[in-house]
């Protein structure tokens, strides 16, 4: 079903990670980035599995959800591991045919760029897992504040991510309503030459944009009659507020960007 | 001779994840041709979602659904084929519409179905008569119709396929008490011109005590039970357990019954209810 597939792939349980403030735990992700990019050894993949390793077990996230996310750029790996092997030739050749060269210095950056990129991928998206969407543009909007200094709108951006968020599931379930109601009346989805198949799209199209305008124009008109006026004055029902548990996370990232960077440069000298 | 059949038909939402939902538990029924069914049960007991496996919209998680004796799943080339015997029309079907004009609206299905333009044409104007729509309605837009006209379209856009059974899913949700009458009384004529299956599905207790011969009362995934309308009704006690109740005119009846009038049991709808008092006012009432 297309509801399956949901944006926000929040995964609802209890959890030390899933009750942390948000800011932080974006805070924690970038620092977690910076700390993969700013090293070039060994020490820096070592560091950040050990990491990525501690917030799963802390999360209580089945390890099969990391595969998932790992599994659609699954393509971009083989891709950057086949780029790496090719085009750098540095260390002595291990392996050769026609205009083929694979290079013990190829060998040794792809393999460190596929390990970079999944630990990218499933730290990251320990972000996700653990936190609603809702709560996540909560947390960009905190974040953003500063911006508002240069007269960045703010609190507009985040209301539209919010809306954003908030009526994709709503149109996917729509979508799959309306595609129902059309197969009941016998419209061939999923066969016939590319042309048919175009044409087949607009009896599901329309009525969704029809629906969707629809639902913009009720949305407008709710929020007027409950008087919005934008970010002015706004107070929160859910309040962010930061912990001890929250500081105690943000100390053992910075323990561990600076083992990192202190292991690099040893490791270069 | 059963026209629908399902054998232990069980379907679970987004099965094994955190928001796993049976919806439909082990349900074997036996709906027989030619007859209107009514399909009640308390909000969120799983009408919408049975009703979308008997044309093989949903697949079900395990169990079977067996059109005409054969499983609808057998043979998956057919599909198409079942949903054209099996007509479902939706919960507020009128968000479905799409064509330039209603006429065009509603040949949308008979089309799909590869007829010939005469014969479309005859169904189209065929259907919109049997639910009172003016000829004029049919060249307007289905954009610019009032809500009940909307209706009326996406309705006929799956009686016009003239399926064998016809499911509707609270086709009067929304309507006007008059609206409502006027738009049931069409869909049993239907159903006796055609003698064709319907499914109604109804949160009012009054529209299926008038309207259908039997009830498929639908409780917490579960079926309740299926059987003649009357003998539903008989067991009022239940019903009000699971949150439904009885038509607002038997309970009536029922008081007056305790309260030692000699009226009948079985009267649910108020035309009956309004000959049985006249009846006994005749012969002499006993208190009044
Ligand atoms: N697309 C879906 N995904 C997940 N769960 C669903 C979905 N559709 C329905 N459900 C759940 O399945 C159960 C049965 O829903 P269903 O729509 O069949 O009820 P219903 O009897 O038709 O209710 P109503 O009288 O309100 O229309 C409900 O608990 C509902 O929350
Ligand atoms: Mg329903």
């Amino acid at each position: 079903m297309l509801k399956d597939i949901t944006l926000g792939q929040y995964f609802p349980v209890d959890s030390v990670l899933h009750r942390m403030d948000p800011r932080f735990k974006i805070i924690f992700t970038m620092l977690f980035i910076i700390m993969l990019f700013a090293g070039n050894s060994i020490w820096t993949l070592v560091l950040g599995a050990v990491f990525v390793l501690m917030a799963q077990l802390l999360s209580k996230i089945p390890l099969k959800m990391s595969w998932k996310s790992i599994k659609p750029i699954l393509p971009i790996l083989v891709f950057t591991a086949v780029l790496n092997l090719e085009f750098i030739s540095s260390g002595d050749v291990l392996w050769e045919w026609s205009f083929i060269k694979i290079t013990e210095g190829g060998l040794q950056t792809s393999v460190f760029m596929i390990c970079r990129i999944i630990l990218l991928i499933v730290g990251s998206s320990l972000l996700t897992y653990t936190t609603s969407p809702i709560l996540l543009t909560d947390a960009i909007e905190a974040l953003m504040s500063p911006l508002r200094k240069i007269k960045f709108p703010v609190h507009e951006m985040a209301m539209m991510m919010s809306i954003a968020l908030r009526f994709i599931p709503t149109l996917l379930e729509e979508t799959d309503k309306i595609m129902s109601a059309q197969k009941a009346r016998g419209a061939a989805l999923d066969s016939g030459k590319l042309t048919q198949r175009v044409k087949a799209l607009i009896p599901i199209l329309i009525p969704l944009f029809v629906s969707a305008f629809r639902r913009a124009e009720e949305l407008a008109t709710a929020m007027e009659c409950r008087c919005y006026r934008g970010g002015e004055g706004r107070t929160r029902l859910r309040q962010l507020r930061a912990e001890k548990r929250d500081y105690i996370g943000l100390f053992v990232c910075l323990v561990f960007l600076a083992a990192s960077i202190v292991l690099n440069v040893l490791h270069k000298v | 001779m059963a026209i629908l059949k399902t054998e232990g038909l069980t379907y679970t939402y987004s099965a094994g994840t955190p928001f796993e939902k049976t919806a439909v538990d082990h349900v074997d029924l036996c709906i027989e041709e030619h007859t209107m069914v009514g399909v009640i049960g308390h909000t969120g007991s799983g009408k919408s979602t049975l009703m979308q496996h008997f044309n093989g919209l949903l697949k079900p998680t395990s169990g079977k659904i067996l059109l005409d004796g054969k499983d609808i799943w057998a043979d998956k080339q057919k599909m198409r084929e079942v949903r054209f015997r099996v007509g479902l029309v939706f919960q507020y079907p009128e968000y479905q519409l799409f064509e330039e004009t209603v006429f065009k609206d509603i040949a949308f299905g008979p089309r799909n179905m590869g007829l010939g333009e005469e014969e479309i044409k005859r169904r189209v104007l065929e259907t919109a008569d049997a639910l009172g729509m003016d000829r004029e309605l049919l060249k307007r837009s289905p954009f610019a119709l009032s809500g009940g006209q909307k209706r009326r379209a996406a309705i006929a856009g799956v009686m016009a396929m003239r399926p064998e059974v016809l499911i509707l899913d609270e086709p009067c949700a929304g309507l006007d008490p008059k609206g409502r009458n006027l738009m049931l009384q069409q869909i049993r004529d239907y159903q006796k011109k055609t003698q064709s299956t319907v499914l109604l599905v109804s949160h009012s207790m009054e529209d299926v005590a008038e309207f259908t011969q039997k009830l498929l009362v639908m409780s917490k995934a579960k079926l309740f039970c299926y059987d003649d309308t009357a003998a539903v009704f008989r067991r009022s006690a239940e019903l009000r357990e699971m949150g439904l109740r009885v038509p607002q005119i038997a309970s009536v009846m029922e008081k007056l019954r305790n309260r030692g009038f000699a009226l009948p049991e079985d009267l649910y709808t108020v035309e009956q209810a309004r000959d049985a008092m006249l009846h006994l006012l005749q012969k002499g009432g006993s208190t009044c």
